[in-house]
């Protein structure tokens, strides 16, 4: 009885070939985006699970100079005599030009078991040369592959190493960056037996494990907004399911009232539906798979890239395969189609046996139902309006951001259908009145497409408002960051002595940029020091600041702060930071640091040197007519002998810095464009479905006089005028996204926030571009109608009889 | 005096089927026809090619002199919207416009749209109070007499009717009929209708059968 409802009620897809590729499509796409979003997500999280693994990191717990910095060697030792097993590590980056390397020092002989690299425990590994001057240097062959700094020892390839990452002895990691004390102590699990607790018999500040590394955290934010991309795709993907789906039951109505009738039992019925939905949702929930992996392998250098860029997370550019990921895709993709098809199946089990057939039921929701629509819209925008204002956390920013949109998708068909009422009110022509007021009956049939068009077209102006907002502001702080014409960097102090002597009178001034790695207000940071001279005073990009606050700087009496750091750690100007144990000075200014996600602070050069004397200066802008850059440029390479990376002028750090920032974005430029796409095809196939419901509609306006190309060109306007109604509704939501992304979900995510700016030749490209997805949504059923024979149209009257 | 419609010869084939084997008839300005015959004869084939909704395989329908059989999808919309009036069996207004809308809307197109030509139809036909109506809020009778004040209300030349009253229970049939007829002969038009019903065949001046493509040999005299 099974097999004969379900063959009965599956013969409809060999008449409606169309709607089913519209049906596997979308839910395709659906699986696709979203699989492709979750697959990135994982292949990142993976890395930085793995990076923190291979490091060690995540199992022990670790002691740390107080307030997170470094601990003093004699501490160690203290503690190393009295009979703790604790092992050194030391832990910092290398920098050249471009070149970046992070370096982690350990000592093999004191590490405890559960921190031994896998890479240590290579037998090829030549352990005493590993240990011996000038030792050597565990990296993967992409990394040794890339630019690295230069005096590194001996490079052994060695797979089980993170990416830009690299493991050597301690005593070549003291001897690369410059320091003795080590960054912290690990913990072996197991203390000697009648040791007091090591929280007793030191200082030091005892951190426990942590599973979740510091990049994971700081990249959760990026993650998120992944996902929240990926469900919006998802979400418009189910629009055209539902479309298909809905029209596809009720095309079928007949048939269940016939089958009903001749005693099939309801029950049979909705479970063939069912059978039905799940054998197409696993079909193309395997197609989808397909395509999102094809999609997170094309996207995945970009993301890795992005992640690079903004956080200083080092993960692969290519993907891996996960089964778990292709079986969680494949049950959302089944979760998607039971809530796209309950709504159908819900209409079926309620349906009364003597119900008439009639197919247009699906295209004539009432207006009760859009009215309803608009009521939880409107009540959805209040939740959005109360979470911006009072919600203060970047998941009520993403909560703001999902009220709005599903608030505007709702309340969208009422929207239409009022402003076409009142067009085809005003207008004075038949044909002009009629295609507006057959417009507005359309809507039903076209709001879930139009519905999706418009979550497109918001995020994607609301997305675009905020990348370029965030563009002009960066190019302007990096017109003030970057004053200096040009940036040296040396190998080490005496070189760096060298520097000046030839540098003599050449230059107007030499600005040493100094920092040291320093935990600020709990977070992990980054001390600077900086002198005072008039580039800074005069172009420092300052958000807010005391009258004498440059003064106070240079006296050593203040610091300044990044903006990120001001609002992470809720500091206002005149507060106390502690910047070392026995330096806590007022904050006297904050400034925009964009793209960093770090704490810094600013302390006057003087002070600076009195408290980090250790921290290398082998990094300087240089101060000096333009006219002279590039002569002083070749000087520096060709007399004085540094190599090319070594010196960068201000151009090519702000290209590079430009590039970081378009990279940074691209992922989400091409989730958009997707997003957009598969609205488009949700148009499309909303207009293929409806294209054959629409003769009785049009048949008889041909028959009073209108040619079929008329008719075309019609349906064509149709399409346009829905389109274009529906890019004005969305740029007041995309704008509305935008401040919220502006002023609610950086400032959670990123600690800055952003003015924003207002793009209209943005938005004039968009609006074309939804209008020619419109009109290539329509293009094929309008050809269909010009080209359609009288006798095709001539059988709606006899259809009818 | 010149007939109004003059077909001569008609022949129309969908597929391996002919369905016209040369039709040939005449019908005068201000003149009632009643076309009948068994389902599938062509009658509304006939009716279609008249209407220049189709084009024939062969002969010609000359409407008012035209040939419709001459002119392009163009030309057969203009003589469509200027020319003729079409009532069908199911009505087939325009569900998305009231009832005042469809009236006026092949006169307008047409750019002969008269208000008080249509006001005086509509009362005429007692659906003057319901102009603010849609479609879909009338009983099938109402439906009829709208689709009925559309055809006339472009004043055209030749009205043709599917079967106008099929649709509608006998007595509701007979009085939709005596309408049409009324404002058919008040208007000067000529009227072709289609039907199964030879009640109501009688009724009109003239009375053909079409059988299996072709007018009964009475018939064609007739």
């Amino acid at each position: 009885m099974l097999y004969t409802a379900l063959s009965t009620l599956f013969s409809h897809w060999r008449h409606h070939t169309g709607q089913l590729a519209a049906l596997v499509m979308g839910l395709a796409l659906a699986t696709a985006l979203w699989s492709g979003v979750q697959a990135i997500n994982a292949e990142a999280r993976d890395s930085y699970a793995e990076a923190a693994a291979t490091l060690g990191q995540d199992r022990l717990s670790r002691l740390t100079g107080p307030n997170g910095g470094d601990v003093p060697l004699a501490d160690y030792i203290a503690l190393r005599r009295s009979g703790y097993l604790v092992s050194p590590v030391i832990s910092g980056e290398l920098r050249l030009g471009e070149a970046r390397l992070r370096l982690l020092g350990i000592d093999p002989l004191t590490a405890p078991p559960e921190a031994d690299p896998p890479a240590l425990q290579d037998e090829t590994l030549d352990l005493a040369a590993f240990f011996t001057n000038p030792g050597l240097i565990l990296m993967t062959e992409e990394t040794a592959g890339g630019p690295l700094p230069p005096g590194l020892p001996e490079i052994v390839i060695s797979d089980t190493i993170p990416p830009s990452a690299a493991i050597t002895d301690i005593g070549t990691a003291s001897r690369l960056l410059g320091q003795t004390d080590p960054s912290y102590l690990l913990i072996a699990p197991s203390q000697p037996v009648g040791l007091p607790p090591l929280a007793l018999a030191t200082d030091l500040h005892l951190q426990p494990p942590d599973s979740a590394a510091d990049i994971g955290r700081l990249t959760d934010s990026f993650h998120l907004n992944l996902t929240a991309f990926g469900l919006l795709s998802f979400a418009v993907g189910l629009f055209i399911v539902h479309a298909a789906i809905g029209l596809a039951f009720e095309q079928r109505r007949a048939t269940v009232r016939t089958l009903r009738a001749l005693g099939l039992p309801l029950r049979t019925i909705l479970i063939s539906f069912g059978v039905e939905l799940a054998g197409l949702a696993l079909f193309s929930g395997l197609i989808g798979l397909i395509l999102g992996y094809a999609i997170a392998a094309a996207l995945m250098p970009g993301v890795a890239g992005t992640l690079r860029g903004l956080y200083g997370a080092q993960i692969p550019g290519t993907l891996g395969f996960d089964p778990i990921w292709a079986l969680s895709a494949l049950g959302m993709t089944l979760a998607g189609a039971a809530l796209a098809g309950a709504q159908a199946l819900r209409r079926t089990a309620a349906l009364p046996l003597l119900a008439p057939a009639n197919p247009r039921a699906w295209a004539t929701a009432s207006g009760r139902a859009m009215r309803r629509q608009a009521l939880v819209a409107l009540l959805l925008f209040g939740a959005a309006i109360g979470l911006a204002l009072w919600g203060g956390s970047l998941l009520s920013g993403f909560a703001t951001l999902a009220a709005l949109l599903v608030g505007a998708a709702l309340i969208l068909p009422a929207t239409l259908g009022l402003i076409l009422r009142l067009a085809s009110k005003s207008v004075a022509g038949a044909l002009g009145q009629w295609l507006f007021a057959d417009t507005r009956q359309q809507l039903p049939g076209l709001s879930l497409a139009l519905m999706a068009l418009l979550l497109a077209l918001a995020a994607n102006i609301g997305v675009s408002t905020m990348v370029g907002s965030f563009r002009g502001t960066f190019v302007g702080w990096l017109d003030q960051r970057l004053a200096a014409e040009l940036y040296v960097t040396v190998a080490d102090s005496d070189e760096a002595l060298r520097l000046r002597a030839f540098l003599g009178d050449r230059v107007d001034a030499i600005l040493p940029i100094a920092s040291v790695e320093r935990p600020l207000a709990g977070r992990p940071g980054e001390v600077f020091g900086q002198a005072d001279h008039p580039t800074f005073r005069e172009n420092w990009p300052l958000l807010q600041a005391q009258p004498n606050a440059w003064d106070d700087l240079a006296a050593g009496e203040g610091v300044l702060i990044n903006e990120q750091l001001a609002r992470f750690a809720d500091l206002d100007l005149g507060d106390a930071l502690t910047l070392a144990p026995a330096l806590t000075l007022p904050i006297v200014g904050v400034y925009s640091d964009y793209g960093n996600p770090a704490a810094q602070a600013i302390l006057g050069l003087n002070r600076f040197t009195d408290m980090f004397p250790d921290a290398p200066q082998t990094r300087f802008a240089l101060r000096l007519p333009p006219a002279d850059v590039a002569g002083l440029a070749t000087a520096l390479r060709e007399d004085f002998g540094l190599p090319t990376e070594a010196v960068v002028n201000q151009t090519q750090i702000k290209r590079f810095s430009l590039q970081v920032f378009e990279q940074t974005f691209r992922i989400t430029g091409a989730l958009n464009v997707l997003t957009l796409g598969v609205a488009a095809f949700a148009l499309l196939t909303s207009l293929l479905t409806l294209a054959g419901m629409r003769l009785p509609q049009l048949a008889p306006v041909w028959a009073l006089g209108l040619t079929r190309a008329q008719l075309a060109r019609f349906e064509l306007a149709r399409s346009l005028i829905l389109a274009a109604l529906t890019f004005v509704l969305a740029l007041p939501v995309g704008l509305c996204l935008a401040w919220v992304l502006l002023a609610v979900v950086n400032v959670e995510a990123f600690g800055w926030r952003l003015p924003m700016s207002i793009f209209p030749a943005d938005w004039l490209r968009l609006f074309l571009l939804a209008l020619g997805a419109a009109a290539l949504a329509a293009a094929l059923p309008a050809w269909r109608l010009a080209r359609m024979p009288p006798t095709t149209l001539l059988k709606v009257f006899a259809h009818e009889r | 005096m010149d007939s109004l419609l003059v077909i001569e010869n008609l022949t129309k084939a969908y597929g391996p089927i002919d369905v016209l084997k040369g039709v040939s008839l005449t019908l005068d300005a201000g003149q009632t026809l009643a076309l009948t015959g068994e389902s599938g004869s062509g009658k509304s084939t006939l009716l279609h090619l008249i209407g220049a909704l189709d084009q024939p395989d062969g002969g010609s329908v000359m409407l008012d002199g035209v040939d419709l059989a001459g002119l392009d999808d163009t030309g057969r919309a203009r003589i469509r919207r200027d020319r003729i009036g079409l009532v069908f069996q199911q009505f087939n207004l325009i569900p998305s416009l009231t009832v005042s809308s469809n009236i006026a809307f092949q006169a307008r197109l047409s750019g002969r749209h008269d208000p008080e030509h249509c006001a005086m139809l509509a009362r005429r036909l007692g659906i003057d109070a319901l102009v603010t109506r849609y479609p879909e809020e009338l009983s099938g009778g109402q439906q009829q007499r709208v689709a009925i004040a559309r055809a006339l209300a472009n004043r055209p030349a030749l009205i043709l009717a599917d079967e106008p009253t099929g649709n509608l229970d006998e007595a509701t049939g007979d009085a939709v009929l005596d309408l049409l007829l009324d404002l058919v002969r008040e208007t000067g038009a000529a009227l072709m209708m289609v039907t199964h019903s030879t009640r109501l065949a009688a009724r009109l001046d003239r009375r053909l059968h079409l059988s299996r493509g072709s007018l009964t040999a009475a018939a064609q005299g007739a």
